[in-house]
């Protein structure tokens, strides 16, 4: 039905069927007077509201979207509402970040008894989202490109791995190698610039393992695969809060997997690498200063400073030592304390709400959904039965148009909230550049805000800020409408 | 001797401007990004063209990434809800099926990427309306490559930098500018309704470039034994584990591929309601365990093994054995783009050196 003479925006209301739904009823009941732009979905409990609801209502023209269940305490069961209430908290810092004006999503809490309360609650959004007028659709937006800084100064100073003890690496693996199905690593690729993982069965294959700022790729992915196996996993800073996390997550368990680490002195951002060689044939030769990789490509030479060249994440490394091992080789360097906001959200955080739609627009428009990024991540463990490809739930449609691609991306985001170490897989697989790295980090930067500080991927005993709530939380501050 | 053709290097602006009249034309742009990523995108007055090899190649002039098939839509008679009418609803038009599409600046190994697309689509025992359509107003003008890649192996799989397959116009760089030479009638018509000079004269230093393009590959290996040598491996089950071990199973090998065309069906919306209902063609690929799995549950390729098992043979094995050819044009992107780097020239390598049993 077309909305009434345009004077109608489009609200939906996610209410729970005990208290809220009940009080929208008392409130008919009573007869009291309520705008009528509010489209209700009756669902069993706040809790069954996937914050992903939200975000397909507001990118397919919802002009506003209202999450409303039983006031802590009082949940039907239990503890519905506790959950509902870290996930739409996250939910609301994530929604500015794609260009959606997060006062037009709110959640709040109705008793069946509050016909009163209810009738000005639906007043009051209903106001709000009048003033902020219909809402601007992503689709619509003029594409806006800005590509972020990624020259910033590293937090320490990162290095090619030349002097790491490799050799004494090897040992210790060959060394377990014989309780071990295999060990993960990196050997050298197609050529002497790209590397690609290695599973260590034999001595003669832990000769062909390489250290250093090309084992780029993140060899937790792997790990689940090997579920009910003992494996060892060679892993960089990063990587083991990959390890961790799953961990945390019981997906793995401890005692299947051995850990061997060397402290990490950076890697380099290939897809950079690969520009400024510009096209080449073959490699003639590869070294490394200690600064960075010399390299010569068809006779002529290059050099490939880490300074210049290391990746966005490295340049924000806290942690470039394992947080967690079984078997350590090399001296843990000094490691710098705080991060810094990472370069490719800065760039966000730099642009208004139009700007960012404009920018999503313009960068999704190439996704091919190919989803190198959902399967380079090492926490997307759905793997074979990921919504985006169900039809049953319909989450997606096979339409190729950037409110699908961008709505994949935000399944993402908020599926690894909370969850994510930034790694930066995803971003480092898109083959067309995407930076979706943004998302993540902004759901990261979210939870470690609401949660005490709480980051993903230390602490193997530690519950996922997501799967626990606290009564009263310390830092959430809940709207009053 | 066809129709051949010099323009000088600042003189592309003019000729796009003037092809753009009546084409499509697709030309190769820079995305601003972290990663450099080079696609085809409409070209229009002031957008400056790049002659690079694109990270996307430029299938979706034939096969979109998704395409309306049909509309449908239904109705109830209000007196008799049982009686429901059905009809056809219009296809919403855009771009690509009202003009004749021109790509500019391809490459050879995707030039002849269409050539693989035609023959199932083309010259099976049906031929797909909805390609045709699109294939049949299609144009190509290619520039032939310089140098060859660290990636790409034109030269393995029967092409090369100069390749002909698949265009109408191949462009070769020389000293201030380039020439271009027909090679099919249209594109002896397109370059006869241009204003451009006369080439014939400079002609011999296009050749020139192209032998020298040719000369500058690195030695390919023998894949005249390919068919038979990855039919053999098809069964060595510890082959394709470990070809596949490191590998993620998304799609970015198949849908950068100019060669790769397997599409799924689906229906989407309500035919009751304003816009009807949609049948869309999207594309899918055998990498992913979707691909396979069957309604009852069952998934005959639920090991990633065994898909890239799919995809290699498909390419060097099933493909040839139907149509003589490979079905890979040797463009690298599969390589390149792979997120952990994966070099299917390694396996159909390694599958050469397999002892037969
Ligand atoms: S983020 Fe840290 S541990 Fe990871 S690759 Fe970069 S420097 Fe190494
Ligand atoms: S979402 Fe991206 S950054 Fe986060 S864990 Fe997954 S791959 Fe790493
Ligand atoms: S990797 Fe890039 S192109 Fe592929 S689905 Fe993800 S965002 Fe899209
Ligand atoms: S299989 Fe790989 S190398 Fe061959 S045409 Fe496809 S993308 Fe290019």
């Amino acid at each position: 039905m077309p909305v009434m003479q345009g004077k109608e925006l489009r609200i939906v209301g996610f209410l729970c069927n005990w208290c809220s739904y009940g009080g929208a009823d008392t409130a008919g009941v009573a007869r009291a007077e309520q705008p009528t732009d509010l489209r209700i979905i009756r669902v069993p409990c706040s809790g069954r509201v996937d914050p992903l609801f939200i975000v397909k209502a507001l990118l397919n023209g919802a002009d506003g979207v209202l999450v409303s269940g039983c006031h802590p305490r009082d949940c039907h069961y239990s503890a519905g509402n506790f959950y509902a209430r870290r996930r739409l908290e996250v939910l609301k810092r994530f929604l500015p970040v794609i260009g959606i004006d997060d006062a037009r999503f709110e959640y709040t809490w109705v008793s069946a008894a509050e016909g009163q309360r209810w009738q000005q609650v639906v007043t009051s959004f209903t106001e709000r989202v009048h003033a902020l007028g219909a809402a601007p659709r992503i689709e619509d937006a003029k594409p806006f490109l800005k590509v972020a800084d990624m020259a910033l100064k590293p937090l320490r100073t990162l290095g090619t791995g030349k002097n790491a003890p490799l050799e004494k690496l090897k040992e210790a693996i060959k060394a377990k190698l014989p309780e071990l199905e295999c060990v993960i690593g990196w050997q050298k690729g197609y050529d002497d610039i790209h590397t690609t993982p290695l599973f260590m069965k034999s001595a003669e294959e832990v000769d062909k393992l390489v250290w250093g700022p090309l084992n780029v790729v993140n060899t937790a992915n792997y790990l689940s695969q090997f579920k009910g196996k003992k494996v060892g996993i060679v892993v960089k800073g990063c990587d083991s809060r990959s390890v961790v996390e799953l961990l945390q997550e019981n997906l793995i368990s401890r005692e299947a997997v051995t850990i061997f680490a060397m402290p990490c002195e950076g890697t380099l951002d290939v897809a950079r690498v690969n520009e400024k060689l510009g096209r080449y044939t073959i490699v003639n030769a590869a070294d490394s200063d200690g600064a960075g990789l010399l390299v010569t490509v068809d006779g002529k030479k290059h050099s490939l400073a880490m300074e210049e060249l290391a990746q966005g994440k490295c340049r924000c490394c806290t942690h470039p030592s394992a947080v967690l091992t079984d078997v350590l080789v090399g001296d843990a360097p000094q490691a710098p304390a705080a991060a810094p906001t990472p370069p490719e959200l800065a760039l966000l955080d730099s642009m208004g709400l139009e700007e960012r739609r404009g920018f999503w627009r313009g960068q999704m428009e190439r996704c091919l959904r190919c989803y190198a990024c959902r399967n380079a991540c090492p926490m997307c463990v759905c793997r074979d039965h990921c919504v985006s490809d169900a039809r049953d739930p319909h989450w997606m449609t096979q339409e190729a148009d950037v409110v699908q691609k961008l709505f994949f991306q935000t399944i993402h985001a908020l599926h690894l909230a909370g969850r994510c170490t930034g790694c930066g897989e995803c971003q480092r697989a898109c083959p067309v550049g995407i930076p979706i790295l943004a998302l993540r980090q902004q759901t990261a930067r979210a939870v470690e805000e609401l949660f005490g500080g709480y980051k993903p991927g230390f602490d193997p005993a530690a519950v996922p800020p997501l799967l626990g709530y606290e009564v009263e939380e310390q830092n959430i501050r809940e709207t009053r409408i | 001797m066809r129709v051949i053709r010099f323009i000088q290097s600042d003189g592309f602006p003019d000729f796009l401007a003037r092809l753009s009249r009546n084409n499509r034309v697709l030309a190769p742009v820079v995305k601003p990004a972290g990663k450099r990523s080079v696609v085809f995108e409409q070209w229009r007055e002031g957008m400056p063209v790049i002659l690079e090899k694109t990270t996307v190649p430029p299938k979706e002039a034939v096969l979109p990434q998704c395409e309306t098939l049909f509309v449908c839509k239904k109705s109830k008679n209000p007196d008799n809800p049982e009686d429901v009418g059905m009809t056809l609803g219009t296809v919403p038009e855009d771009a690509s099926t009202t003009l004749p599409t021109l790509i500019f600046a391809c490459r050879s190994c995707d030039a002849r990427g269409f050539a693989v697309l035609d023959r199932p689509f083309l010259k099976g025992p049906f031929a797909d309306p909805y390609y045709k359509a699109r294939r049949a107003r299609l144009a190509v003008i290619t520039l032939t490559c310089s140098t060859g890649c660290n990636t790409c192996f034109c030269h393995w799989v029967g092409g090369g930098p100069s390749s002909p397959e698949g265009s109408d116009v191949l462009m070769t760089e020389i000293e201030d500018g380039f020439v271009l030479q027909a090679m099919t009638p249209a594109g002896e018509a397109l370059l006869e309704s241009s204003n451009l000079a006369d080439g014939k004269d400079i002609f011999p230093k296009a050749e020139a470039a192209r032998k020298a393009a040719w000369a500058s590959l690195l030695p390919a290996p023998d894949l005249k034994n390919a068919q038979q040598k990855v039919a053999a491996v098809f069964k060595n089950e510890q082959f394709w584990r470990e070809h596949a071990a490191a590998c993620l199973s998304c799609g970015a090998c198949t849908y950068f591929c100019p060669a790769c065309y397997c599409f799924n069906i689906t229906d989407e919306g309500d035919a009751f309601e304003a816009d009807g209902a949609r049948r869309l063609r999207s594309w899918d690929n055998c990498m992913s365990s979707l691909f396979t799995r069957e309604a009852s549950g069952h998934n005959s390729r639920a090991q990633k093994a065994q898909r890239l098992r799919n995809r290699v043979s498909h390419k060097f094995s099933t493909y040839p054995e139907n149509w003589g050819k490979f079905s890979c044009n040797g463009c690298g992107r599969c390589i390149s783009n792979c997120p952990v780097h994966l070099d299917i020239r390694d396996v159909v390598v390694n599958a050469l050196a397999v002892e037969d049993e």
